[in-house]
């Protein structure tokens, strides 16, 4: 799907995490963006959905949330646990 | 009258027919029928696939809107490893690996994995790996499965403790080689779930049982069994691919939750998936480089589509060399490829790939 490109890794979360078939998964990601469903592969909407929620673009942007600082994000937007920012969470107290 | 161009088996290209084609499709979805006890496509399922044949262009693609997100295997050994995994021998480091397929190949999630891809070799070196995956979750954004196989004949002689039952069998030896396996399978289990803990211990999102089965029923059980442990005791998303489409039954006599492991098609094999507790179930269908394309999709497609039908998890069918309807070639053609992609999508209805 274009990974952060688009929302890729976003409708991969919902799967790992909620066992969500595709349409499922697609359609909680795109409710959750505020976006329609074949939205989620289109790089020139992700793009500025991903810049504006601050979860990671694909170009290097200095300032844009990176790496586990953007997965923090990413788990609070889909409600979802991710193990990395678990630990991060644990480790910050 | 009008030929299409395609392939056989072993990517070596032909010529079809309108009437040749549509006659591969119907023989090659009646033989996954046959052996899998599942129906045939329809015939709205058959134009589809004749479309995807007599479509010109190199390479096709799903429509807007049917995109699917992609799952890994082999970590980043496709760019750092040899030929011997398909590997292209660039030399840079595992994370950096990881990070060129999150941000230059744009993937949807992404895969660690040791160059000795077997559970059994990475226990000695756990550390080694928790850290580079610590690195890697890190450094990425994209879910990070941690992979390797099962491999139960890492356990049998020369390699491991127990008899081998390819040497057992031949000799009449069936107790032996069945007691072999059943040991085999109680160490591969502990090896596979004290790996994968120490990988959730350090915050991995996911594990990978990659190329389940490849050393038959016992090789299931044994993941099976891990993934049920891991299960209970984690919070890793579990990933289960097959080696094959059919579980062979070397011991024969293997059971998980009361079913016989032997000779379970995917349909089947995604059922004790479930039961288990993956989140992610990958069926294989092979390739066979007599028939054509044609006829080597229709039969994957047709198991692919009974076992999206009968799973309640999401289906992420394995896609490449030799299998889900793509030629065993070890770069395959782009036109098989894209043209298998299309039709596990849009006819099998699969989750991912």
């Amino acid at each position: 799907m274009g990974g952060i490109r688009a929302a890729g890794d976003l409708v991969a979360r919902m799967q790992l995490s909620q066992r969500m078939r595709i349409q499922e998964a697609k359609t909680h990601v795109a409710n959750i963006l505020k976006v329609g469903v074949d939205d989620l592969s289109d790089v020139t909407v992700m793009r500025e959905v991903r810049e504006d929620l601050d979860i990671g673009v694909i170009t290097s942007v200095p300032g844009c949330a990176k790496g586990i600082e953007a997965k923090v994000r990413i788990a609070d937007l889909l409600g979802v646990r991710i193990n990395s920012v678990e630990r991060l969470r644990r480790k910050i107290g | 009258m009008t030929t299409y161009r395609t392939r056989m088996g072993d990517g070596h290209a032909i010529e079809m027919t309108d009437d040749e084609l549509r006659a591969d499709f119907v023989r090659g979805s009646e033989d996954a029928a046959d052996r899998g006890k599942i129906p045939p496509l329809g015939s709205d399922e058959y134009d589809h696939l004749f479309d995807l044949f007599s479509n010109p262009a190199r390479v096709v693609g799903v429509a807007c809107g049917n995109e699917v997100v992609l799952t890994h295997d082999i970590g980043t050994l496709r760019l750092d490893g040899d030929q011997g995994n398909s590997g292209v021998g660039i030399p840079l480091s595992r994370v950096q690996g990881i990070q060129v397929h999150e941000r230059a190949f744009a993937a949807d999630t992404m895969e660690l994995g040791h160059v000795d891809y077997s559970y059994k070799p990475i226990k000695p070196v756990i550390a080694q790996e928790q850290q580079t995956l610590e690195n890697t979750l890190l450094s990425t954004i994209i879910p990070i499965f941690y992979g390797a196989m099962p491999n139960l004949g890492t356990y049998y002689s020369p390699d491991g403790p127990f008899g081998n039952p390819s040497d057992l069998l031949p000799m009449g030896k069936i107790k032996e080689a069945r007691e072999a396996q059943q040991e085999a399978v109680e160490h591969a289990t502990r090896d596979m779930v004290y790996v994968a803990t120490k990988l959730a211990d350090v915050g991995g999102d996911g594990i990978n049982f990659d190329t389940t089965g490849a050393a038959g029923d016992a090789d299931f059980k044994a993941t099976l069994e891990a993934v049920a442990r891991l299960k209970a005791t984690t919070d890793l998303a579990i990933q289960v691919g097959m080696a094959g489409e059919f579980v062979l039954g070397i011991h024969g006599g293997l059971e998980y939750a009361g079913t016989r492991l032997a000779g379970l098609y995917p349909h089947q094999q995604v059922k004790l998936a479930e039961k288990a507790g993956a989140d992610i179930f990958g069926p294989v269908v092979n390739t066979n480089t007599s028939k054509s394309m044609a006829w080597n999709l229709s039969r994957a497609v047709t198991f692919v589509k009974a076992c999206v039908e009968a799973a309640d998890i999401p289906i992420h069918v394995n896609m490449g060399m030799g299998v889900g309807g793509s030629p065993v070639f070890e770069t395959p053609p782009i036109d098989s490829v894209t043209r298998a992609t299309v039709a596990m999508v849009e006819i099998a209805k699969v989750d991912g790939l």
